[in-house]
């Protein structure tokens, strides 16, 4: 392990692990109530930045994901924040150093699309299995916070991986799958403790197979994909219409009874109105392109397709557009609609100029986001796209950042940004490499080689697992 | 093997690129044999056979030679658990043939009689190094759940070629501990009486088939197609591939193998680490998916990423394999391998454990798993070392013959590729 020289602010910031402690649920603020039509925030964050000192991270090579790699470089935290980052920088007074020589530190790892805690392990197990709610087309009334469980043993094990955000999303058995919620991957009893403060909500919609399968299967609509854009198209009139009462109501005074809140359309409206993202599970280029028209049919955009593994096919019009694609390098076949899947998928959108992201929707991918994030790289260069390490960080933390609103927060290493940070035993894009230290909000939440970084998984407590 | 055989001879006389020499050099080369890892050396192909290995090894003039330089050359891969040549689609049912339902048909059921060497999952595989596969039954299970074996599994090659069976009928696929108790009525005990059970019936019916010719054997649960399959299983002729995860659940089968003289490879086996003594004494190859350290059942809560290391360091003979039945994603073997070593595995071991490791316990050492002079040609050489992914193959044989470094997905990149302006 590093050599740590010893001050009163490193012990702050160094001793014990957030991991190893047993957090309290903080008193929730009041909501913030702004009418009687919408409460934005019933449910809000309780995290607070723990307090965290200055650390001064010495020597290692920094890939910034804003762009560069730096060889012996220094990344300096204070209280939470990143403050300078550089090569052979002097490390000032009261700053807790670190010597990461031979090591490689990049931003947290932001997982675009997870299922933790909303289909938590054991999850064999049916009642730990919350991610659908797989009883009408539109289920845009659901919360995936709602479903979330704290004790969801893939946190630790993601956060072991380095991995220190990641939206949560509800499944893509329906046409409107949910509200998803950003999670911070703190040990915490409550999901508001873990609930990323200021991050936007998305919602999650789905394309193809999934829900004409799912509600053709019951002799229901959708039945075909053109029963799901009919689906889509209806709950949009209906949310216009929602938003145009709600807004006629409150441009007139709030005079006399405001119409009934209707959770389903709220979140409609929320998206028309540009505050809420939508996040698309959506395969095909030809679908794809449809959701774009779709979304300039109603006035909104459409933040990020997911999954997308046809977006080489369209990576010029997805790059015009702005949209994110978060895509594996390896998952395909599975189904019809993810036969043409190439493993230079990420690699295509980026050389377009658009936003790839490297995503894992799996409770195993997650731990090896970085080495998904090497065989889409590897198979750039294969295909001979000269795509830097530097750059293709960025799939797996700057870019899934933006897709889900954050990126003013997190994502790179940049002064001002949190101090979420990740100390690799080796380049990252190496199979080899691991994580031996994390920060989140510059408070350490793992640490390889410290024993009180044990599980927080309240379920392996007293079993035969490798709980520490 | 005669058919193989008379295949792969045919295909020598017909093609003219076997007919050739050629020498890899100046690469590093894990052998897998006796020789170890040969820092720099040379390889000799002619005619699709190894006939030259070694630190000095002289290329004779009008030689086609592939510059190693900074590469490596490994065995070619074998995914120990998969479904290659056995799907297409996952999802699109009539392109799968990987399972069956048929009530009649479970122990007997041979996946090795309906594979598709044309699948185009088999060259996508290959570009990862993999050169063979155990091609293993699913279950098709449905309501009862009553199939007590899964089938018998084959091992394959991915030289896409119309003789695609290595190996048939290899091993027998059973699964234990939970699934194997929901398929017994519900309960663990349930499905331990039920195998005893079997095995009895097996063997009477082995020693009295004279009688059940007449009609007068007794009354059997299986189908008399699943208890000629069984016979070599029984025998300890055949190995009984047991799917099971769970420390106790490891401790039994130990037990029964040991009773009922079965040659048992356990297949998952996420707390066996907690059993790798008893593992080890037993002398029982473990297939293990390093990746999978989730607490995924009430079998699994033990799971570790340091499963495959500590099984190796007890004495165990460790397979690694990714995911389970798996065959889009079998390309993701190496990854596995890789995952290992930075979880304690020395690199070599891992190496071995997909490459000579599955060939020695599934029956194919002799053409398959290791280079060493008088074999044929089935290796990858690689730009660096083969288990990170920012390595990729530079030269491919199967079984003697050179494969495109090409797949489906390549020509679909290339239709999509951005051109030069």
């Amino acid at each position: 392990m590093s050599v740590r020289a010893v001050t009163v602010l490193a012990a702050l910031a160094l001793a014990g692990c957030a991991a190893g402690e047993r957090p309290q649920p903080a008193v929730s603020p009041a909501a913030e109530v702004q009418g009687p039509l919408v409460a934005p925030n019933p449910y809000p964050a309780t995290y607070r930045p723990p307090a965290a000192g200055r650390v001064a991270l010495v020597g290692a090579t920094v890939l910034t994901a804003a762009g560069d790699e730096i060889a012996n470089g220094t990344v300096l935290m204070d209280r939470g924040k990143i403050v300078a980052v550089g090569p052979d920088l002097a490390v000032p007074d009261g700053y807790a150093r670190i010597d990461a020589r031979g090591r490689w530190i990049t931003p947290g790892v932001i997982d675009a699309h997870s299922h933790l805690g909303v289909w938590s392990q054991p999850d064999t197990v049916e009642a730990n299995n919350d991610v659908n709610e797989m009883t009408d087309p539109n289920t845009a009334q659901v919360w995936a916070e709602h479903s979330v469980w704290p004790q969801d043993p893939g946190f630790d094990t993601a956060r072991e991986a380095g991995v220190t955000t990641m939206m949560v999303l509800p499944g893509s058995a329906n046409l409107f799958g949910g509200r998803t919620v950003t999670l911070k991957n703190v040990p915490s009893v409550t999901m508001q403790g873990m609930k990323f403060p200021g991050a936007p909500y998305g919602l999650k919609i789905a394309c193809g197979e999934n829900p004409k399968r799912v509600y053709g299967g019951r002799g229901r609509s959708p039945a075909t994909r053109m029963g799901n854009v009919a689906g889509y198209r209806k709950a949009w009139i209906d949310a216009q219409d929602y938003a145009r009462r709600q807004d006629k109501w409150e441009k007139g005074g709030r005079v006399g009874d405001g119409p009934k809140r209707d959770l389903q359309l709220e979140t409609l409206a929320g998206v028309l109105k540009g505050e809420i993202l939508v996040q698309n599970h959506c395969y095909r280029a030809d679908e794809m392109a449809n959701m774009i028209d779709i979304a300039r049919e109603f006035g909104f955009s459409i933040r990020a397709f997911h999954h997308a593994n046809e977006a080489y096919k369209i990576a010029p019009l997805l790059a015009k557009e702005d949209i994110c694609v978060a895509t594996w390098a390896s998952w395909w076949g599975y189904k019809m609609e993810v036969y043409d899947a190439l493993e230079e998928n990420a690699a295509l959108v980026h050389a377009a100029g658009g936003c790839a992201i490297i995503h894992s929707d799996d409770a195993i991918l997650v731990q090896h986001l970085n080495q998904e994030a090497a065989a889409a790289l590897s198979s750039a260069w294969r295909a001979g796209i000269p795509i830097a390490r530097a750059d293709a960080i960025r799939w797996i933390t700057a870019n899934p950042a933006k897709a889900l609103g954050i990126a003013d927060k997190v994502g790179t290493l940049e002064p001002g940004k949190n101090a979420d940070v990740v100390l690799w035993s080796a380049d990252p894009f190496s199979i080899y490499a691991r994580a031996e230290k994390v920060w989140i909000d510059g408070a350490v939440v793992f640490d390889r080689a410290d024993p009180a970084c044990r599980r927080h998984s309240d379920l392996l407590l007293g079993q035969p697992g490798d709980t520490q | 093997m005669n058919r193989r055989l008379l295949a792969l001879a045919a295909f020598a006389l017909a093609t003219s690129a076997r007919a050739e020499t050629i020498a890899i050099v100046d690469a590093r080369l894990m052998t897998m044999a006796a020789a170890g890892e040969i820092e720099r050396g040379t390889i000799l192909i002619r005619d699709g056979c190894i006939v030259a290995i070694g630190p000095a090894v002289t290329v004779p003039a009008g030689t086609k030679v592939i510059d190693g330089r900074g590469g490596t050359v490994t065995p070619g891969f074998l995914q120990a658990d998969s479904t290659l040549g056995a799907v297409e689609v996952s999802q699109v049912p009539a392109s799968t043939d990987r399972a069956t339902h048929s009530a009649a048909i479970s122990a007997g059921f041979d996946l090795s009689l309906g594979l598709n060497p044309d699948s185009i999952l088999l060259p996508v595989s290959r570009l990862a190094g993999i050169t063979h596969a155990v091609a293993t039954p699913l279950y098709d299970d449905r309501a009862g759940r009553d199939l007590q074996f899964a089938g018998q599994a084959a091992v394959i090659d991915l030289a896409q070629g119309p003789a695609m069976i290595t190996r048939p009928r290899a091993a027998m696929v059973l699964e234990m501990g939970e699934g194997g108790a929901e398929r017994a009525g519900g309960a663990r005990a349930a499905a331990i009486v039920a195998l005893k059970a079997a095995l009895a019936d097996v063997r009477h019916f082995a020693s009295h088939r004279a009688d059940y010719d007449r009609g007068k054997g007794r009354p059997q649960k299986l189908s008399r197609i699943d208890l000629e399959a069984l016979i070599p299983v029984a025998e300890g002729r055949m190995p009984l591939i047991v799917k099971v995860d769970r420390a106790s659940d490891i401790r039994e089968i130990i037990a029964l193998a040991r009773e009922e003289k079965l040659r048992v490879i356990l297949d998952g086996a996420e707390e066996g680490w907690r059993v790798a003594t008893d593992i080890a004494a037993a002398g029982l190859p473990v297939i293990v998916d390093p990746l999978a350290n989730l607490p995924r059942s009430f079998s699994e809560l033990g799971a570790t990423m340091e499963n495959a290391a500590r099984l190796h360091a007890a004495g165990v003979t460790v397979i690694i394999k990714t995911g389970s039945g798996t065959a889009h994603r079998a390309r993701e073997l190496r990854y596995g391998a890789g995952n290992a070593v930075a979880y304690g595995l020395p690199h070599d071991v891992a190496v071995a454990a997909i490459t000579i490791n599955p060939a020695r316990v599934f029956g194919v050492a002799d053409r398959v798993g290791s280079l060493e002079a008088g074999r044929l040609a089935d290796l990858v050489l690689w730009n660096g070392d083969p288990l990170e992914p920012l390595s990729q193959p530079q030269a491919i044989f199967v079984e003697g013959a050179e494969k495109p470094l090409t797949a489906r997905p390549l020509e679909l990149r290339d239709r999509y590729l951005p051109r030069a302006p």
